[in-house]
């Protein structure tokens, strides 16, 4: 009998959701970490009891947590519980929290700041850790200021892949709302080595040589705040997502607009077509129908609730362009809850199952792809990142 | 034995008590009890201070005898009170935010 696991990253702390396959009675582990900001927690593919853990906090900083269990226990990587917290030769361990930038590969530079002004880049926390889909030890982790990092070790130690920040167009990067995050990193199943990222707001980047080098992607993109129509980089991309089966078709939700590219983000076309709001974060795909798409419209980038107070899951059939209300089960009246960029996420069931986390604290899922939506839980802090694992 | 009092989320990381007690070496400076802390859980290091700088997280306070020693040099001497563990060193994370 197959089962889902559900990962939720909240404001105060972490939370498993856990169900069988039909998806409609749930048990609730957590909070785990209680208190702290849980940007992103995520499972290896390779190794589903394998779960990593962004903790973060403005008193104390970054912290990584690794569970080797599924979540029943967590630890940080440098130090296991039980064992000693020093080497044999005395030297303390405990350096899986330490981001440090590799200012021998590429110095430290500045950014463009809100107000147009430079700004050195200065580590604040990782937003998304996106485990290999080969090896449980290793793991990508794109962090504010914008970088990315990876570890080979299970999260012990950290190590910049310079060559994004160092990719020379720095100085134009400038924050989103939320911060100059990397906050999505998608690795080609078919090509461990070539790798996505977006960085609000700088745009797409990807490499195509495991992180050495990268390149911006994003012709075609546009934005009203920008008055250069051809520039390379500087646009709010919100998230991007891609069906394993076609790799070179991804799917961007945009500051504003809804954008797909067909050739690995060579080019972007719009296909926001008939949603009532194109402005949005959240984006994912159906994992048997690589044409079916999901997002959440939002009704501005100054109010950020849905449109008319209801909550719409907005799906295509068709690679875009065509979009149907998925509204079953959800609230249309007195909704103003947001639906944060990495709080979306699909199941690998037989009937895919789509769920989603608000900012007013719900778990949402639907078990056939969106017809019908029911509340997993209603009242946990506001959900920052939601992951699914389908475990058998 | 040194004493040190530490935050709330802090005591969840290192999974201890309020109080943790230290052997510190040599002169008993914020520096050497910071070094000593991070020795003794190293789950700590870079919670309270920044890695590479060293410096003190900025909405965090130290406190020595009721009195804010978070801008004193971390190399002076702490007073006898603390060094004999009379008195505890505190760490003190403000109280804003959410």
């Amino acid at each position: 009998m197959s089962k889902v696991r559900v990962l939720a990253g909240t404001k105060k702390g972490a939370f498993i959701l856990t169900s069988d396959g039909k998806r409609e009675k749930w048990e609730v582990s957590g909070p785990h970490f209680a208190g702290w900001e849980i940007y992103h927690l995520k499972a290896s593919p390779v190794d589903p009891n394998r779960l990593y853990t962004s903790q973060t906090s403005g008193w104390f900083g970054q912290i990584i947590q690794r569970s080797d269990d599924g979540g029943k226990t967590w630890h940080q990587p440098g130090t296991p519980p039980g064992e000693p917290t020093t080497t044999p030769d005395g030297m303390p361990k405990g350096e899986s929290n330490k981001f440090v930038y590799d200012t021998v590969a590429a110095p430290l530079t500045t950014h463009q700041f809100y107000d147009g002004t430079q700004h050195p880049w200065e580590f604040k926390r990782v937003w998304h850790l996106e485990p290999s889909l080969s090896d449980p030890d290793t793991v990508y982790a794109g962090v504010e200021d914008a970088a990315m990092f990876r570890t080979t070790d299970g999260g012990q130690t950290w190590h910049e892949l310079a060559g994004l920040r160092g990719h020379g167009t720095g100085a134009q990067w400038a924050p989103g709302a939320g911060g100059m995050g990397a906050h999505t990193i998608v690795i080609d199943p078919t090509n461990h080595n070539r790798i996505y990222t977006a960085i609000s707001a700088a745009g797409v980047f990807r490499t195509d040589d495991a992180g050495k080098t990268w390149q911006p992607m994003n012709r075609g993109l546009k934005s009203q705040y920008m008055p250069d129509p051809n520039a390379e980089v500087g646009f709010c991309v919100h998230r991007i997502a891609m069906n394993a089966a076609r790799p070179n078709v991804l799917f961007m939700q945009l500051h504003w607009n809804v954008m797909r590219s067909d050739d690995a983000g060579e080019s972007w076309q719009l296909i926001s077509g008939n949603l009532p709001s194109d402005f949005g974060f959240p984006i994912d795909v159906h994992a048997h129908e690589p044409n079916t798409v999901y997002v959440v419209p939002i009704k501005s980038d100054s109010e950020h609730y849905p449109p008319e107070g209801k909550l719409r899951v907005y799906r295509s059939r068709t690679g875009g362009n065509e979009w149907e209300a998925l509204t079953k089960g959800l609230p249309q009246q007195n909704c103003y809850v947001n639906i944060l960029r990495d709080a979306m996420a699909v199941d690998a069931l037989d009937k895919c199952g789509i769920y989603f986390g608000t900012t007013g604290g719900q778990v949402y899922c639907s078990p056939d792809g969106g017809d019908n939506w029911a509340p997993i839980v209603r009242d946990l802090p506001p959900v920052l990142s939601v992951e699914v694992q389908t475990l058998s | 034995m040194i004493r040190v009092i530490i935050p709330y989320h802090l005591r969840t990381l290192a999974r201890t008590g309020a109080e943790v007690q230290l052997e510190v070496d040599g002169p008993i400076t914020q520096r050497a009890i910071l070094g000593a802390l991070e020795a003794r859980y190293p789950m700590l290091r870079g919670t309270i201070r920044d890695h590479v700088t060293q410096q003190r997280r900025p909405f965090l306070r130290f406190f020595v005898c009721e009195e804010d020693w978070s801008l004193e040099p971390p190399d002076t001497p702490l007073p006898e009170v603390i060094a004999s563990g009379k008195e505890p060193f505190y760490i003190i994370g403000a109280i804003a935010g959410g």
